[in-house]
């Protein structure tokens, strides 16, 4: 009687946790079936249609947009990867107070008070909103994801590696680019993927700090949510789903790591 | 070589390494809240709102600022109040989150070590995907033309109701907070909860206890601190969002955050969005801290 109690209990807890699981997956699966939805309407199913995709593909203010996303993720990505695998190294090895500090705060204040001050500092200095200020932006709060990924690895590293190098004649930056670099490497590839996701992602700085005339994908989206939607908004929320799904599958597995800490 | 020297070149290498990305943030997050923070004691400018002159130059030099912002916010009823319905709603969110997050929570780290991190990753993956695109979602679920809406008015209607609109209303504000925010819950419960030892529960209930006792006498407590985390992780962001309610939230579901934006973007006030900015960070990071000391409290 007690296993059969515990069977019972044990069978509810799932069906709690599956309802849960549908929560956070019902709404994703919407906005993909009504991207193949062959209506204006995004009320009943009336057809498979690729036709969405095809619109989103003549949309040139879209596919501007998607350039735009494109040339800041890649450069937010490659800047905050150098910046910050040199912050994680830094915070790993040396005893620095205010370089965690910087690091960790842009990822732990809410987001729209880094958008505003950030808006208040470019036009202080007369500097012209636009894919510029939003790539600096992007990178300030990247570092510190990088860093913490980049810190990790390094803390799971045999430090005695580097020591034998070391030992044996080696220079510390001949010791870091041939044992500490390699041995990091997955995580500081999970750290730029990371900030890749993050960039191209990014809603609330990019709104602020974007100005007029330079839209990203998630602002472009924003705009076309708050005027009129059409389904082709399903296709393009689709398409941005599985590029960043992928990216961060990806990341997770260089970097098992991230399943616990992300964000 | 001497060991002086050593040192010297080391402490040399040491900042080729750490002063860049510390120069980077000091110019592009740590200088912005200073301005920011400087704003908030500035006077509005003349010329279509615009931020002010630091110093007034009449007939010399004087510094022309003044805490009339934080004046305004203490003084104006309307910013009392939506501070606190902005409040409610985070707290109302983050127990919704609690009370879902932990079952899942449980199960995730009662199940087989081999099906964990695949149950761990099904739960971040939703938030990984696109945060406009998830609130997008509930415009689609929750809109008038949406199964959800129609077969709640069919009902309503059955028993005589006015039919009611899901979106548009505080109600969809929640909805997608606790959406949004779910996964911060989860994490640090299931962290703490996978490291309870369940010698403790079968010592519990060969001594009796029955399942409503070994969980409120033993895991709640023992999961306290996964709690504390969880409730700041959830609660800080969403004090601060502007994006659900304005998005899902009508006129009736604004928050903080929306006037915030409206602050910087519409009426163009700076001193009074940055001194709206200061303080609800200054409210977040109470709150984070409360966790905080509840956390050590607990695990003590």
């Amino acid at each position: 009687m007690g296993l059969e109690r515990m069977r019972r209990r044990s069978l509810l807890l799932w069906a709690v946790a599956l309802l849960a699981y549908l929560f956070l997956y019902a709404p994703l699966a919407v906005v993909v079936i009504y991207s193949f939805n062959d209506s204006r309407l995004n009320a009943e199913w009336v057809g498979f249609t690729f036709s969405w995709y095809r619109k989103l593909f003549r949309n040139e203010e879209m596919l501007l947009a998607a350039q735009n996303s494109l040339v800041i993720a890649l450069v937010t990505s490659a800047v905050s990867t150098l910046l910050g695998t040199m912050a994680g190294f830094a915070m790993h090895h040396y005893r620095t107070r205010l370089l965690p500090i910087l690091v960790l705060a842009p990822i732990a204040i809410p987001e729209i008070l880094m958008g505003v001050s950030l808006l208040i500092f470019f036009v202080l200095l007369n500097f012209t909103l636009g894919l510029v200020s939003v790539t600096l932006s992007h990178i300030s709060f990247c570092v510190g994801f990088v860093a913490i990924v980049v810190r990790a690895r390094l803390a799971g590293m045999d430090e005695s590696l580097t020591e034998a190098a070391r030992d044996l004649g080696a220079t510390p930056f001949r010791a870091f680019r041939l044992v500490t670099l390699p041995l990091i490497t997955p995580g500081v590839i999970a750290g730029a993927l990371m900030a890749f996701t993050l960039s191209i992602d990014d809603f609330v700085i990019t709104f602020f700090t974007a100005g007029v005339g330079s839209n990203t994908l998630p602002l472009q989206i924003y705009t076309m949510v708050k005027t009129a939607v059409t389904p082709e908004v399903n296709a393009v929320s689709t398409l941005l789903m599985l590029l960043t799904l992928t990216l961060i599958m990806l990341a997770t597995r260089l970097s098992p790591f991230l399943l616990r800490e992300s964000r | 070589m001497a060991a002086p020297a050593f040192q010297e070149t080391r402490r040399g290498a040491n900042w080729l390494v750490a002063g860049p990305p510390l120069a980077y943030l000091l110019v592009f997050f740590a200088a912005p809240m200073l301005i920011m923070v400087l704003a908030s004691l500035r006077n509005p400018g003349d010329f279509g709102g615009l931020a002010p002159v630091l110093l007034e130059d009449v007939a010399g030099t004087h510094l022309n600022l003044s805490v009339e912002s934080y004046a305004r916010l203490a003084s104006e009823f309307l910013y009392t109040r939506l501070f606190l319905k902005s409040l409610g709603y985070a707290a109302l969110a983050t127990l919704l989150c609690l009370v879902i997050g932990y079952p899942l929570a449980v199960l995730i780290a009662r199940s087989e070590k081999k099906h964990r991190n695949l149950l761990v990753l099904l739960v971040i993956l939703p938030f990984w995907s696109n945060f406009l695109i998830r609130i997008y979602a509930w415009m689609l679920l929750l809109g008038p033309q949406s199964g959800l809406s129609q077969a709640l008015n069919s009902v309503l209607n059955l028993a005589d109701i006015e039919p009611v609109s899901l979106l548009y209303t505080p109600f969809a504000v929640v909805v997608a907070l606790v959406y949004v925010h779910l996964p911060f819950m989860v994490l640090p419960l299931y962290a703490n909860l996978e490291k309870h030892d369940s010698a403790l529960l079968d010592a519990a209930q060969d001594l009796g206890a029955n399942a409503w006792q070994r969980f409120w006498q033993i895991t709640f407590p023992l999961s306290l601190p996964g709690v504390y985390a969880g409730a700041a992780l959830v609660f800080i962001p969403a004090l601060g969002i502007f994006a659900i309610p304005d998005l899902l939230g009508g006129t009736q579901g604004i928050m903080i955050g929306n006037v915030i934006k409206q602050q910087f973007l519409d009426t163009r006030d700076w001193p009074f969005g940055s001194a709206l900015s200061l303080v609800l960070t200054l409210a977040a990071v109470g709150v984070a801290g409360l966790a905080a000391a509840l956390g050590r409290k607990a695990r003590a």
